[in-house]
């Protein structure tokens, strides 16, 4: 069997006295699109959150290629620059050019030069409909744009695998479909992604396995078919019957 | 009318001496604020620290100056700093030194809150972003936050420049050449008395409205940006 890219050896994490996870151990294989589903609160975002230790667990090691990135002797920023990671609220970089936000982090930190850097920002921006816009600034743009930027940011970095964050909750609907299809070509170019969602359908359709947490655990996993269709967990049922219309 | 007029004749027969003034002010107050943003800079670094030894002299600091009047600053370090510490003393600096010492001290204290709030007014996702992508703390303060930060920083530094024009006349009390020496100099040398300080009022106040004015021009030029 192949080495998962990611595993979480028992996860927890605490805020003050409030447990958000309570143990998570979870592996993430090579190509696969897992998505994540729970009511908010669930831990679902903290538990993606400390997958690239943007969120330092209290307890629990995260395995990534084979090295546990909790142990504080490891370079983070090097593991990190191959966790790619879109956030709920885009956090494109307001100061820097379209252009520019794909660039910095290569240029700095990859020193890849910067002809080769714009190269490739240029063919990202062209597979998400951007390349009109590699000049402006990113108050020009819609926040779907404004997602799809944050998108080719990450992937310019060449990541193994990347973390969704609720990326389409900040959008108005019109958005939605164009940030989801490109992560659609994503997964289906075999990206490993690990998408925290509330849109049901797409991750009925992208996923090859559904996570359902609550209350800081996993309660139930599968495929589409068995989370969606046959959900055994009370919890997921309930969850379901509620988002489900 | 008449107290009005002659105002305006002190004005116009001692406007050199007033013009000097003016200037010794504008002077003073520059040189605080730049020192003060280099000092200040320094301890919003050390208050932001991790180190919490480091962080905690900071504030201390901070609270200190903040907590206490300029006037009292400026006798320590005008009459205490120079005579206890032996070090200094041998140097034997101008006075005008430690008064300058004591505005930047002071200043710093203000200077390095504004920068510290400055900087934490930038989103938190700014951060996240970055450093999910792997970019190091450093490249992540210095190309992502501080550049952002700036526009929050220099409108306040600019008004930490205007407060500094108008506390400097304290310095007055210590034979500094600004402004509000001037009251004293045309006293014992010209027999002016009241009719100096309204000159000087209005100095102070067209001063100071010019330069509130060139904060917002700046401050609305930064504002394009968002």
């Amino acid at each position: 069997m192949t080495r998962p890219l990611i595993e979480t050896i028992n996860l927890k994490k605490n805020f003050g006295s409030l447990e958000v996870l309570k143990g998570v151990s979870e592996k993430i294989y090579p190509g696969e699109v897992v998505t994540i589903l729970g009511p908010s609160g669930s831990g679902k975002s903290t538990f993606l959150r400390c997958l690239n230790l943007l969120e330092e667990p209290t307890s629990g090691q995260v395995i990534f290629e084979g090295t546990d990135i909790t142990d504080k002797k490891v370079n983070l920023d090097q593991h990190r620059q191959k966790i790619g990671m879109v956030f709920q609220h885009f956090n494109v970089f307001p100061h820097l050019s379209v252009l520019e936000n794909i660039t910095i982090t290569p240029i700095l930190e990859k020193k890849v030069s910067k002809a080769d850097a714009e190269e490739k920002a240029m063919k990202l921006l062209k597979m998400v409909g951007l390349d009109d816009k590699v000049n402006e600034y990113p108050r020009k743009l819609s926040g779907g744009q404004k997602q799809r930027l944050a998108i080719v940011r990450a992937l310019a970095m060449e990541p193994d695998v990347m973390l969704f964050d609720e990326p389409t909750s900040a959008l108005d609907p019109e958005m939605v479909k164009d940030v989801l299809d490109v992560i659609k070509k994503l997964a289906d170019d075999g990206m490993t992604c690990v998408i925290v969602t509330h849109e049901m359908g797409f991750a009925k359709q992208v996923s090859d396995r559904v996570i359902f947490m609550d209350e800081g655990i996993i309660q139930e996993q599968g495929t589409p078919e068995e989370v969606f269709d046959h959900p055994k967990n009370p919890r997921t049922i309930e969850f379901l019957s509620k988002v489900l219309y | 009318m008449n107290l009005i007029a002659e105002i305006f004749d002190v004005a116009w027969r001692f406007r050199a001496v007033f013009f000097e003034g003016m200037l010794g002010t504008l002077q003073l107050a520059s040189i605080t604020v730049f020192f003060g943003t280099l000092l200040g800079a320094l301890v919003a670094l050390l208050r932001m620290s991790r180190s919490k030894i480091l962080s905690t002299v900071a504030k201390l600091y901070i609270d200190i100056i903040r907590g206490t009047p300029m006037l009292v600053q400026l006798y320590i370090f005008y009459m205490f700093v120079p005579q206890m510490i032996p070090a200094l003393k041998a140097l034997n600096l101008p006075e005008y030194f430690y008064i300058v010492l004591s505005l930047v001290v002071n200043s710093a204290a203000y200077v390095s809150e504004i920068i510290r709030s400055g900087i934490q007014a930038v989103d938190k996702g700014q951060t996240e972003a970055a450093r999910s992508l792997g970019m190091s703390a450093s490249h992540c303060m210095t190309r992502i936050i501080l550049p952002q930060a700036i526009k929050n920083i220099l409108p306040a530094l600019g008004n930490e420049f205007i407060m500094m024009v108008k506390e400097t006349s304290l310095a007055s009390t210590f034979y500094v050449n600004e402004l509000m020496r001037t009251k004293i100099i045309l006293q014992s040398t010209y027999f002016i008395t009241w009719q100096s300080l309204f000159v000087i009022a209005i100095i102070y106040y067209v001063l100071t409205t010019i330069l509130s004015k060139l904060v917002s021009l700046l401050e609305r030029r930064l504002a394009v940006g968002d």
